[in-house]
């Protein structure tokens, strides 16, 4: 590599860090005042272009191009101020979780109305009129368009800087980032701070999409893949800090750029090629920025904001009718594998809802019990399945070795990310561990030679007797009980109390000696280790593995099983995660908008019921009971 | 020999001299107040001994043993216990349980997994319980009971792995006059029997004169006096800080 080649690479690189700079600035702005993370910022960014396109093509010319531009930017605010009120408005004293959840359904939601809008295939929108040209750098020719993003992104930093600090809006808005309740109480109408900032970080987020109208294709999969990297960004920079968000999305895009310029590398054992880990290396920029500076590299501590989610009650021995209960569901389906003579499909469906039930059974123990609030459960899964599936590929291990070995895989994982999770708290932790996920997902995606890459692995079929589908169902449903009678037995232990203990007071935990982060951390781990037994179950159930399994979807598909069932119950992760499989084999495989579909369900569940299904029942029951208790 | 020996202890908040060469001593079954006007460092000095931040300089010795560095659990470790200014239970669980907590904690089977919780030193919970007078709500969630009731709670907590020095923050905050009172004698009680030594921080000089063996007060980061009931009531300096203007204050000491 050539130190031209080189050079020209890191240009490149600051031309992608000002689409990053807009949507990490508008989520940071957003973040700051309203303390909503806003996943669907990604989402906002995508419409900006896919708006930008239908102006370009509609209007033509340079009006069409550049006044589109300008236009998308306003459309996107509007968008934005839309759905600060419609939605958002509802929310924000609702717990974090709810709050993130609520934004993601955004981003199905949004996904879908794109589809159905502009259709599936990706649109390339017209050259920059005046800048179509190229200009020759270090013997490459760079688009001049690339070099009027390098300028523009530094160009809105400082009229954002000035805005800031000079309008008696911006005051507010600092005002607000510091103190917000403050700031109501010196008489500000919160309500339209709030709107006008949404609109303000929705406009950002617009234009930096529509400003890569002439760079890359308008496409479906950007919402996800530029939230990701706003997240980095946002982190690394600090929440809320608009120079943060520069200074971050330039190291990203350098990092991003460097990896990419160094190219193969040969180190004598093995050649490594660099170009093919951008994604990790910017998860592990992410993470050691977390570590050492876990308020990002311009960040401040954030005040806290009051929670006023309800505290649960205490839990309680399984009553008499709850273990009946439990008896008759489980001889029920061990007589599954009898009645499914006629219909085979029935044992995948029921396969497929076992693991459903220890994915999020594992997930509720850290983030009910243990306040943890895990963006990123599907590493462990991933870990657990591609930990089985390999072994059994490239180390001949037979199929049930290969099996117990999944979740001792998943448990090193969840030692090593767990370590660092529990360092952090609220969103920061979220965050982090959905960098953990995306770090996994990343290596299995681009080490195509020991992961099989994007095709994933394959033939993965379980031996005899496992491999007659009702088998394999009894093989699940004993990994499923056991799961769930070990973790509840954990969570009645002292290591459960004292896991709880460390979400309820920390303070209070840590003055009569439990150490929490460690308590934590080892409940992170085991949470790990069994969400591994249900990756392992997986892969041998389908046969096969594909980084697709594993992807962010599937962590956040844990988050609403956990919240449909209910939080604060212990039987909750196992009804909502039974509700919500079949719900997604049966009604969602019927619509080719099932991402909308679930959005809503998610939409609904935040908003009318909180406290899931499980939790619904019980206070239905308990009001009931005090009733009829009250009339004899 | 003292229990708790503070030596020059020093903090300061970006040039602020929050604490200032502050010493004292508690001997056993002490009962001593820290006292001071707002911003006179009492807090500050408090999270220093209790682990919560870190001193500047200067020495904290629980026995012979320097406790400057240590975590807030290890300093429990070493018999002290502590009640918060804004009391801390564990809203999730029964009254007794957040008693239990503490006394598996203290039996070192934290990390147990197996064993039910509830059904760990529940007895010795209860009799706990019953010493400060909260034997009926042991079964209660602890998030429903009123504030006043809470401290009794903490209290009990505190005394679950028999400290040798207790600190209590500002232990009578926000409870009503006949509350305070009856919170206080019953810590006096328990002190007496057991031979415990405390420190504790008030507002309510009622409390401090009626109670405290001993007084120390800070004002502005520094120690201006120590001394009993009647010798702190007298003291100039003290009336100073107390009624006349920090402004006097100042040119006096500088």
């Amino acid at each position: 590599m050539t130190l031209s080649a080189f050079l020209f690479q890191a240009i490149n690189g600051l031309s992608t860090a000002s689409g990053l700079f807009f949507i990490a600035a508008g989520l940071s702005l957003i973040f700051g005042v309203t303390r909503i993370v806003n996943i669907a910022h990604g989402s906002l960014y995508m419409l900006g272009t896919y708006i930008a396109y239908s102006l370009a093509m509609k209007i033509g010319g340079a009006v069409g191009f550049w006044g589109g531009i300008v236009l998308t930017a306003l459309i996107v605010g509007a968008i934005g101020a839309l759905i600060e009120v419609v939605l958002l408005r509802r929310i924000y004293r609702a717990p974090e979780l709810f709050q993130l959840l609520a934004t993601f359904a955004l981003v199905l939601v949004i996904n879908d109305a794109t589809l159905w809008l502009w259709g599936p295939e990706d649109l390339l929108g017209p050259r920059a009129p005046g800048l179509a040209g190229a200009v020759e750098i270090f013997g490459r020719r760079l688009p001049s368009y690339d070099l009027f993003l390098i300028v523009i992104a530094p160009a809105a930093l400082i009229v954002l800087h000035f805005a800031l600090a000079k309008t008696r809006f911006g005051r507010l808005m600092r005002a607000a980032t510091q103190d917000r309740e403050m700031v109501g109480a010196l008489g500000v109408n919160q309500a339209v701070l709030f709107t006008s900032v949404f609109a303000l970080g929705a406009m950002l987020a617009g234009l930096g999409g529509a400003l890569q109208v002439a760079r890359e294709p308008a496409n479906l999969a950007t919402d996800l893949a530029v939230i990701g990297d706003a997240f980095v960004v946002v982190v690394v920079g600090g929440m809320g800090s608009i120079s943060g968000a520069y200074l971050a999305a330039i190291i990203i895009a350098e990092v991003k750029a460097l990896c990419i310029a160094i190219g193969v590398v040969d180190l004598g054992f093995m050649s490594v090629n660099f170009s093919k880990f951008t994604l990790v290396a910017e998860f592990i920029v992410m993470a050691i920025v977390l570590i050492a500076r876990p308020y990002g590299l311009l960040g401040k501590p954030q005040g806290n904001v009051r929670s006023v989610a309800e505290p649960e009650n205490p839990i309680r021995p399984a009553t008499p009718m709850l273990k009946m209960l439990g008896a008759v569901i489980l001889v029920l389906l061990l007589a599954l594998p009898l009645m499914a003579q006629t219909s085979p499909y029935l044992l995948v469906l029921g396969t497929d809802v076992l693991i459903a039930v220890i994915f999020a059974t594992s997930l509720h123990f850290i983030m009910g019990p243990g306040g943890m609030h895990s963006f990123g459960h599907a590493a462990y899964f991933g870990l657990g399945a591609y930990g089985a599936a390999l072994l059994m590929k490239l180390a001949g291990l037979p199929m049930l070795a290969a099996l117990l070995a999944a979740p001792l895989v998943a448990l090193i994982g969840a030692l090593l990310f767990g370590w660092f999770a529990v360092r952090l708290s609220g969103v920061y932790l979220a965050m982090l561990t959905l960098a953990f996920a995306q770090i996994v997902w990343a290596l299995v995606f681009q080490w195509e030679g020991f992961t099989g890459g994007s095709n994933g692995v394959i033939g993965v079929w379980p031996a005899a007797p496992f491999d007659k589908s009702g088998a394999y169902f009894l093989l699940a449903l004993a990994c499923a009980v056991a799961a769930i009678l070990l973790l509840r037995r954990f969570l009645f232990a002292p290591f459960g109390y004292a896991m709880r203990a460390g979400r309820d007071s920390p303070l209070r935990a840590e003055a009569i000696g439990i150490d929490v982060k460690r308590i934590h951390w080892l409940g992170f781990a085991i949470a790990g280790c069994v969400c591994g037994i249900a990756g392992g179950l997986f892969a041998f159930a389908k046969g096969s593995i594909s980084p697709e399994a594993i992807s962010v979807t599937r962590s956040i598909d844990g988050l609403v099983m956990v919240l449909l069932g209910g939080i604060q119950t212990l039987v909750g992760p196992v009804v909502g995660a039974s509700v919500y499989a079949v719900l997604q084999d049966t009604v969602m495989r019927q619509t080719e908008y099932w991402r909308a579909l679930l959005g809503v369900i998610i939409l609904v569940l935040v908003l009318a019921f909180p406290q899931g299904i499980a939790g619904a029942l019980s206070s239905l029951t308990r009001k009931l009971g005090r009733k009829s208790g009250g009339a004899a | 020999m003292s229990v708790l020996s503070v030596r020059s202890l020093s903090k300061t908040f970006g040039g602020v001299h929050a604490v200032n060469e502050v010493s004292f001593d508690i001997g056993k079954g002490e009962f001593l107040a820290l006292i001071g006007p707002n911003g006179a460092g009492k807090s500050t000095t408090f999270n220093m001994i209790n682990g919560q931040l870190a001193p500047d300089a200067g020495d904290i010795l629980i026995g012979d043993k320097s406790i400057c560095g240590l975590a807030p659990r290890d300093i429990w470790r070493l018999g002290v216990g502590r009640t918060f200014q804004v009391a801390a239970t564990f809203g999730s669980m029964t009254v007794v349980e957040n008693v239990q907590m503490a006394l598996i904690s203290h039996a070192g089977r934290i990390l147990s997994l197996w064993r039910p919780a509830a059904s760990l030193y529940r007895e010795r919970a209860l009799e706990l319980l019953a010493q400060v007078g909260m034997a009926d709500a042991a079964d209660r969630p602890s998030r429903e009971l009123a504030y006043g009731d809470v401290k009794r709670i903490e209290l009990a907590i505190a005394l679950a792995n028999d400290p040798q020095l207790l600190l209590m923050d500002e232990p009578t905050a926000g409870m009503a006059p006949r509350e305070r009172n009856d919170l206080i004698k019953l810590v006096k009680t328990l002190v007496i029997e057991r031979g415990i030594s405390v420190l504790f921080t008030e507002h309510s000089m009622d409390v401090v004169f009626s109670y405290a063996d001993r007084i120390i007060v800070l004002a502005r980061g520094r120690l201006i006096a120590d001394g009993d009931a009647a010798a702190i009531r007298d003291n100039a300096k003290v009336r100073e800080v107390y009624f006349g203007t920090g402004k006097t204050f100042q040119e006096a000491s500088s």
